[in-house]
């Protein structure tokens, strides 16, 4: 077993224990935080298929500014009581457990059966910034703009969602 | 063991199903929003799992587009779950039962 090959197990496992504890833990701070690590380690996996410059975005992005908007808006409702949600909720706790099943079962399946082209081991793609960035300002152009466009839209609607309608 | 591209698709897949259960689950606003976000991020996995092993950058490029979109949603969102806990002092979405403001 390589080095990767232990990094890549200790991502997957960790991963998938933050994302476990993210849905067990009754404080929605807790959650956040473990969210916040569920990030951190799938920056990891992107570091071992090359993915350097999107690893670095989702800290940045995700890790960074996404998870601090979670947290401020958990301290701005300031819950008070822990959230006691397996109580009263039978349906959706078997459910939902059953229904993430089902999906991981389907995909599990499809994959059996799938096999992908062999790709020789000098020839994976290695994504630096300029093999990346380049078709994002080329052939993806007017995604990009509308992309930003998206990005105004969801600012100025995020203004409005939440001005305070006051007397003035 | 050589890791593969059905390795990556594995912990993606769970990873899915994770956020779907957690969407299922949790009846809390805030926490189907992280459920959501889990989602996001295992397609994102999938997508620069195969940008790697299908040597080709549009599967990173894509992955680029969907943090952007991400952002977006959880950014609008979070503002309708402050509007809403404005409204009925709660983010309990069983409280949610009429569309009437």
């Amino acid at each position: 077993m390589t080095a990767v090959d232990s990094l890549f197990l200790f991502f997957s496992l960790a991963l998938i224990l933050s994302a476990l504890m993210v849905i067990v833990s009754p404080n929605a701070v807790a959650s956040a935080l473990y969210l916040v690590l569920v990030f951190v380690f799938t920056a990891g996996l992107y570091i071992l298929l090359q993915a350097f410059f999107l690893a670095v975005l989702q800290i940045l992005v995700y890790a960074g500014a996404i998870m601090v908007l979670f947290l401020f808006v958990i301290m701005l409702l300031d819950m008070r009581e822990p959230c006691r949600w397996w109580s009263r909720n039978l349906p959706a706790l078997v459910g939902g457990p059953l229904m993430g099943l089902a999906f991981g079962a389907t995909v599990w399946a499809t994959l059996k059966r799938t096999t992908w082209p062999e790709v020789a081991p000098e020839s994976l793609f290695r994504g630096d910034l300029v093999q990346v960035m380049t078709p994002v300002f080329t052939r993806f152009l007017l995604p990009v703009e509308i992309a930003g466009l998206l990005l105004l839209v969801a600012t100025i609607g995020v203004v409005v969602l939440t001005r305070r309608e006051g007397p003035s | 063991m050589i890791i593969g591209l059905n390795h990556y698709l594995a912990v993606s897949a769970i990873l899915f199903g994770l956020g779907l259960t957690c969407i299922l689950v949790r009846r809390d606003a805030l926490l189907i929003l992280m459920g959501l976000e889990m989602n996001l991020n295992a397609a994102n996995l999938a997508l620069v799992a195969f940008s790697r092993f299908g040597h080709g950058a549009t599967g990173q490029v894509l992955t680029f587009f969907v943090i952007a979109i991400a952002a977006a949603e959880v950014a609008i969102g979070l503002a309708i779950v402050v509007a809403l806990f404005r409204k009925k002092k709660s983010i309990h979405v069983n409280d949610f039962k009429t569309l009437r403001g």
